[in-house]
């Protein structure tokens, strides 16, 4: 990795705190992206529409920084689709029981200097270190 | 333009540059994620430049935005009132860590996924969204009793 890759994720990183810094000085909002979605379903109508927009934002951001920066990701051709599945139900799952996710936890939390959320990016960032080294290097899925 | 529309708009547009970040800072490539937490391979350090620039963004804007009475746009902060490390916590995070590591997707990026989805996101997303709403289910029904 160059120094312009390593800028250039730096100012990605600080697009995404920027995100957060507005999102709770306007509308006093953790910008969460597991607990926006997962309360949405469950919901007041009052409560709703914000996480909507918010939603509808993340995916057209994307579009629109695709658009512009061709890097859109192939998908793994060889990657067992039981095994994603069994990925999604778990970072559905544990991100809701936790309370959060890398946005949450990771850069809304951190932000607030909360004890918790530096407890739970610990635990998360470990395993998922843990986990990827296993699946990589025992099992040999890549 | 009254509050609550402006509150939806910026809604609408931290999202947007939530979007854009996570694109540009290449989180949304679920590879380069891996390549990051697999620290036994080609170690791709670069997303500890995306944590550090999006933390380091938040932790000196939250300090001055959260001595206000309150937000801009809207009557009160939301903040979690959950004060505790217990074994929600722990277990919650142990489990999203390894459905991340196994795959390297975290919610963010499978949701700005569908900005250009292929067959992974139609696995993984829905998957997520069924883990979502069982954990909130179950913890329902223990709350009432049944």
């Amino acid at each position: 990795m160059s120094v312009v890759g390593y800028s250039v994720a730096l100012i990605g990183g600080v697009g995404i705190g920027s995100a957060a810094a507005i999102l709770l000085y306007f509308n006093g909002r953790i910008a969460g992206v597991s607990t926006i979605t997962g309360k949405l379903f469950f919901a007041s109508k009052d409560d709703r529409w914000w996480r909507v927009l918010f939603l509808v934002g993340l995916i057209g951001g994307a579009k629109i920084a695709y658009s512009f920066y061709h890097h859109v990701p192939l998908p793994r051709e060889h990657f067992p689709v039981w095994l994603l599945a069994i990925a999604g139900l778990l970072v559905g799952y544990g991100t809701s029981l936790g309370s959060g996710c890398t946005s949450g936890h990771g850069v809304c939390g951190l932000g607030r200097l909360s004890l918790r959320s530096l407890v739970a990016t610990l635990v998360f960032l470990v395993t998922g270190i843990v986990t990827a080294v296993v699946v990589r290097h025992v099992f040999g899925v890549v | 333009m009254n509050n609550k529309t402006a509150s939806l708009i910026v809604s609408l547009l931290a999202g947007m540059l939530f979007g854009l970040g996570l694109v540009i800072s290449g989180m949304t490539n679920p590879e380069k994620v891996v390549g990051f937490l697999d620290i036994a391979g080609a170690w791709d350090a670069s997303l500890l430049f995306v944590l550090g620039g999006a933390v380091g963004v938040t932790v000196l804007t939250f300090h001055f935005i959260t001595r206000r009475k309150a937000p801009l746009l809207t009557d009160r902060f939301h903040f979690s009132q959950l004060k505790k490390i217990d074994s929600k916590l722990l277990v919650g995070s142990l489990l999203f860590g390894i459905g991340w590591g196994v795959s390297g997707y975290c919610p963010g990026p499978a949701i700005a996924a569908l900005a250009e989805p292929n067959w992974e996101t139609w696995v993984f997303l829905p998957s997520m969204v069924l883990g979502l709403i069982v954990q909130q289910v179950v913890s329902r029904r223990k709350l009432s009793g049944d």
